[in-house]
């Protein structure tokens, strides 16, 4: 059995990266996600798994470190915070474009801009919708708990290898920043080089004996054949949307409203959800824990049960999109969001679900 | 059982560490806990406040508004905390930093001249100690037994010495705090 251990979630990925055997670690300070270099910085893996831990020049060329050392098969990763990772967009797009596994993670801050230090969830947008250029999906996973941060290292992982596909994992300053019980991942031994010979075929690891040489790169002359290859990326993402989809619904079965959040913000919905149910108001609570691929069947059968959806978030408005893209009535759709690195309290989210749906 | 304690005062004050130490110490009851920090570009002088939950059940929202207790070191957290203490909760303060002291009648206020005590003590960095100390006689959340193999878990082993000193005053924190 596993210690319990009490971490922030910034401390957890830090510890699960390499208990997971990850080969390296390129990344560039920012608050509030700091902790996972500064932690990888004192655990010193390269002297016991030999996991490179680097801290690069600029986060530009942290994002691109993780392309290169994804070209070869390795498990690599980065971590930053809002404004890094818009800068890191152009090496997203590309690792993407050349189905790369990798895991990037983005501890949300206030923006725009160089915003503030505190939590938010505006980079919704950017992390579904492609923050790069070009047609392309990351399989984006939010989590909620410090137990999360350190279980989503291992299964971003397992996601970015299963599909030869980018995975980020879009946290923020909450539940980078706070501390709680955690269960570490057993140590796992880093991929020997025959291994990740047998598992990634495609990668550049020097040509041995007897298979022609692997060519990974993004640029394609031919537009019909840059076309064919954002065919296949496209069945690519329709597999994963069918396969991948995850999500929790709390307390549901008999709710007469929906709350939808995601991340730490469902964590204070849900106990807004707790204080509701004590007042005699049936509200339920539903979690993408993928936001993409977005748990759209769920959206729809729920609409249908419900008399209203209210959607928290830290930020204008933004996964409420989806939401109603995925609606399979016309219930009334409301949104409730704090910016700037503001979080709202659980009292907050019970007064705006009573004032949006009339509740008395 | 479930208590949600917010703890604030000035940086440098080690209201954080005090978190810490009492998350650390729910660790070793086997009590769920969460330690929400206030954080940013955190300097000496600036605010600083933690939100600490214990309980026996999983944890929700790591963030609040409302509170059971509240440990207050100073004017500005007085002033944005007392109002947000829960009827019937306990309000524990050091008056040596008040200009104005608490004035709600249904809450339990707690008084703790810690500044004062802790002057008598070898170091002033166990001020904080004090105070949970006080915290600790006031809500009974966990054992200083506890609170002791959390913070030998956590201090690095070249501070293992002050161990004694965090100790006397935790006890001298508790002292204070009529029955």
């Amino acid at each position: 059995m596993e210690e319990v251990r009490l971490m922030k979630g910034n401390e957890a990925i830090a510890h699960a990266a390499i208990r997971y055997g990850v080969d390296g670690y390129f990344g560039y300070p920012i608050t509030p996600q700091s902790e996972i270099l500064e932690t990888l910085e004192e655990l010193m893996p390269w002297e016991t798994t030999g996991m490179v831990v680097l801290q690069a020049e600029s986060e530009v060329a942290a994002i691109n470190m993780v392309y290169g050392g994804a070209s070869t098969g390795k498990a690599v990763m980065t971590s930053s915070s809002s404004p890094g990772v818009s800068l890191k967009q152009e090496g997203i797009s590309y690792i993407a474009a050349g189905e790369l596994p990798a895991l990037i993670i983005n501890c949300m801050r206030g923006g725009p801009g160089l915003g503030t230090l505190q939590p938010s969830q505006a980079d919704y947008f950017q992390a579904t919708k492609g923050g790069g250029h070009g047609d392309y999906h990351l399989i984006v996973l939010a989590p909620a708990t410090v137990q999360e941060m350190a279980d989503f290292v291992g299964l971003g992982f397992d996601l970015a290898y299963k599909w030869r596909n980018p995975v980020l994992m879009l946290a923020d300053g909450v539940v980078g920043q706070m501390m709680e019980k955690v269960v570490l991942p057993e140590q796992r031994p880093r991929r020997t080089e025959r291994e990740i010979a047998e598992q990634c075929p495609w990668a550049v690891t020097g040509r041995p004996e007897g298979r022609g040489p692997n060519v990974l790169t993004t640029l394609e002359l031919d537009p019909l054949k840059m076309e064919q290859h954002n065919l296949h990326l496209q069945k690519k993402y329709d597999a994963i949307s069918a396969e991948e989809v995850r999500y929790e619904e709390i307390d549901t079965e008999d709710a007469e409203y929906l709350v939808m959040a995601f991340g730490s913000v469902a964590r204070i919905c849900q106990k807004a959800v707790e204080e509701a149910r004590e007042q005699g108001i049936k509200v339920g609570l539903l979690r993408p824990i993928t936001l993409w691929p977005f748990p759209a069947e769920a959206v729809a059968r729920l609409s249908n049960k419900v008399k209203g959806i209210l959607v928290v978030e830290l930020n204008a408005g933004q996964m409420i999109e989806d939401v109603r893209l995925n609606l399979d009535t016309r219930v009334p759709v409301h949104h409730f969001g704090r910016m700037g690195g503001i979080v709202m309290d659980p009292d907050e989210v019970l007064g705006a679900l009573k004032e949006k749906f009339n509740i008395q | 059982m479930k208590e949600e304690i917010i703890m604030a005062g000035f940086g440098g004050q080690g209201v954080l560490s005090m978190g810490k130490i009492l998350a650390y110490a729910g660790l070793m009851d086997d009590l769920e806990v969460t330690w929400m920090p206030s954080y940013g570009p955190e300097q000496r002088g600036g605010t600083a406040n933690v939100t600490v939950i214990l309980s026996d059940q999983p944890i929700s929202s790591p963030v609040l508004n409302r509170y059971d207790t509240a440990v207050i070191l100073n004017q500005q957290s007085l002033d944005k905390f007392e109002s947000k203490v829960k009827p019937g909760g306990t309000l524990i303060y050091d008056p040596y930093s008040l200009r104005n002291l608490p004035t709600r009648t249904d809450i339990r206020l707690v008084p703790v001249e810690a500044m004062e005590a802790t002057f008598k003590l070898p170091s002033a960095k166990v001020y904080n100690m004090v105070l949970l100390g006080a915290l600790l006689k006031s809500r009974p959340l966990v054992s200083v037994d506890a609170v002791m193999r959390g913070l030998k878990k956590t201090l690095p082993e070249r501070h293992h010495h002050l161990l004694p000193l965090n100790k006397e005053a935790i006890l001298k924190g508790m002292e204070l705090v009529g029955e």
